[in-house]
């Protein structure tokens, strides 16, 4: 059942200010599960940490950013468990990024070099895995990746700039998944875009997954209509934490979390229940994560806090197989 | 109720690019629309259909290539003489952009851009009415005084800082507002506090608001009218629900299906 395992993970970023050293807790002791064979999209708003946790997934950590403690594990497809938390940047490089977990961060199109055409860039990719493939093999496997993606294959002897926003987004993600990993981490991946061609990298995304090139992925979004069209399960981030994880429906349709549902009821989208509910919003502002409240980290802005919520933080907690919510409400003190 | 404040006629904007060979871009290509007094408008389109040189235009900071622009009888591209008609121009239309974090200068206080606000209508800041009206605005676009007024831009949140731009307008009273994508940098969970705010300016001063935007959910949730622009052109026009569930172009229907639903889940084939 299970790709890839959060547990109890910390990832501070190191600031100083004045001459203090502070903690931010973006990521502050996160549970999460990532299913074999799903895609499951992480929401949340800006500063709750939702890119950094993709980051720590991956062990792609670099200064100000610290992995404080807990521990990231992954199984692969033969079977193996590996402590990615354990491993060394080397080891990362050389035998899991690419090849067992594929990044695909904010803003991927700048990372493709203007000087070379699309087939040098991925011939660079697979060489640095395997170092006697030609670039006549490079292209052959990349032609058919790109068909089995349903992109043009007149892609691989252009330049970057030759190609449009969309293309090129489509292009990052046929190149960065030519090695079939397991797990596949997208950041903000339609962000940028105008919403024909956001459609277009969305179906891209699906058919990744329907095709089985990728086994599992992570959509990291702001934007949950984005990420419903796709997701089989999403995970809802508040200030360094998770929240609630759920079946996307049940996100949508039954949220549990008062977060989840004050983020449901704000989201404004073209449809008609959504002019007829009219608009809405949640008071107040997140917390600051150098010194984050002591109970619930969303009690300030609900309408529902108790006593307990701002004394004691409450656990993610199973509320049945297919939901796990961190609230009070929902959970006995 | 129906009085119209602007309207343009045979608007169009033409841009020049290229040496030996010049390419022209027609931006804005022969608009013709009317905006009535105290209803909010959305000018929606995809990114390079022109709707932000259009309300460049009627900013009056960015000269047409022909047509005209008439706000209250007057054409602003010819009858404004000197500095005092174009005061009196910018006191009545105003603009909000996309950028909260732009809008003020970094070394300033927030409190600045409502002093100028002040300065603009005549009131000294420094006077006990000028205090008070401060204070006042503040509070209308639910910020605390104490809490916001003598910080420094860095110091609050971009939705708190697109607030006191709205504060702004509540001082100076502009007959018209232009907002440019005004919540498209801000949190979901706090987009609906700032539109609520444009609404009450419509509401309680009778002002007129030009949402410009790519969001069509935010034009359909917000609008009494929709304008959408394609190419240049005002290409559909009408109240939201016939323009966004029963669009004549192929163009607005094609992009109706490719905005992100909430509720309805897309399906794709292999």
């Amino acid at each position: 059942m299970k790709r890839l395992e959060v547990k109890n993970v910390k990832a501070y970023y190191r600031l100083l200010i004045g001459n203090k050293e502070v903690d931010v807790k973006a990521v502050d002791g996160v549970n999460l599960e990532i299913r074999k064979g799903e895609i499951l999209g992480l929401v949340g708003e800006s500063g709750c940490g939702k890119s950094t946790l993709a980051k720590v997934m991956s062990m792609n950590i670099k200064p100000p950013l610290y992995f404080k403690g807990g521990s990231v594990v992954l199984h692969t497809r033969d079977g193996k468990s590996i402590e990615l938390s354990k491993l060394h940047k080397e080891e990362l490089k050389k035998n899991i990024w690419g090849k067992h977990i594929a990044i695909i961060p904010q803003e991927a199109m700048s990372a493709l070099m203007p000087t070379l055409k699309i087939k040098r860039i991925a011939y660079d990719v697979l060489r640095s895995h395997n170092p006697n493939i030609t670039l006549e093999e490079t292209v052959s496997v990349l032609k058919k990746r790109l068909e089995e993606l349903g992109l043009p294959d007149w892609v691989v002897d252009r330049y970057p700039f030759e190609l449009s926003g969309g293309m090129q987004q489509r292009t990052v993600i046929a190149i960065s998944t030519l090695l079939n990993p397991e797990v596949l981490l997208v950041d903000e991946p339609t962000s940028a875009l105008d919403v024909s061609t956001q459609k277009i990298v969305i179906k891209t995304l699906w058919r990744l997954a329907a095709k089985g090139i990728v086994d599992s992925m992570v959509f990291i979004t702001h934007d949950i209509s984005v990420v419903r069209q796709i997701a089989d399960r999403i995970a809802v981030m508040y200030a360094g934490k998770i929240v609630e994880v759920a079946s996307t429906e049940d996100i949508i349709f039954e949220p549990m979390h008062p977060y989840t549902k004050g983020l449901i009821d704000s989201i404004i989208s073209l449809e008609p229940e959504v002019r007829k509910r009219g608009l809405r919003y949640i008071p107040g502002q997140p917390p600051n994560l150098i010194n984050p409240p002591k109970g619930c980290r969303f009690v300030n802005r609900c309408p529902f806090a108790k006593d307990i919520c701002s004394t004691k933080e409450p656990p993610l907690t199973k509320i049945n197989h297919n939901r796990l919510v961190a609230c009070w409400l929902h959970i006995q003190g | 109720m129906s009085c119209v404040l602007l309207e343009t006629k045979n608007l169009t904007k033409i841009f020049e690019s290229g040496f030996l060979r010049k390419v022209y871009i027609k931006a804005v290509d022969n608009v013709d629309i009317a905006l009535k007094e105290a209803e909010v408008v959305s000018l929606a389109g995809q990114s390079g259909s022109g709707k932000t040189t259009l309300a460049k235009m009627i900013l009056r900071i960015l000269e047409p290539t022909s047509g005209e622009i008439i706000f209250q009888g007057k054409n602003i591209w010819r009858d404004l003489k000197g500095l005092k008609d174009l005061k009196w121009y910018w006191r009545n239309v105003h603009i909000i952009f996309q950028n909260p974090f732009a809008n003020f200068n970094p070394f300033y206080k927030v409190d600045r851009t409502l002093r100028q606000a002040l300065e603009l209508i005549g009131i000294d800041p420094d006077s006990g009415e000028g205090k008070k009206l401060m204070r006042e605005a503040v509070e209308v676009v639910g910020l605390r005084p104490d809490e916001t007024l003598g910080k420094y831009p860095h110091q609050l949140s971009g939705g708190q800082l697109q607030r006191i731009m709205i504060a702004r307008a509540w001082i100076v009273r502009p007959k018209l507002l232009l907002a440019d994508e005004p919540v498209s940098m801000l949190d979901v969970s706090t987009r609906g506090k700032i539109l609520e705010l444009f609404l009450k300016l419509r509401d309680e001063q009778k002002t007129t608001v030009l949402f410009i935007t790519h969001d069509f959910g935010l034009a359909y949730v917000v609008s009494d009218r929709i304008m959408i622009m394609y190419k240049g052109k005002i290409i559909e026009e009408g109240d939201p629900e016939e323009v966004f569930f029963n669009p004549k172009h192929e163009y607005t229907k094609e992009l109706i299906e490719s905005v992100p639903t909430l509720y309805r889940r897309w399906k794709f084939d292999l």
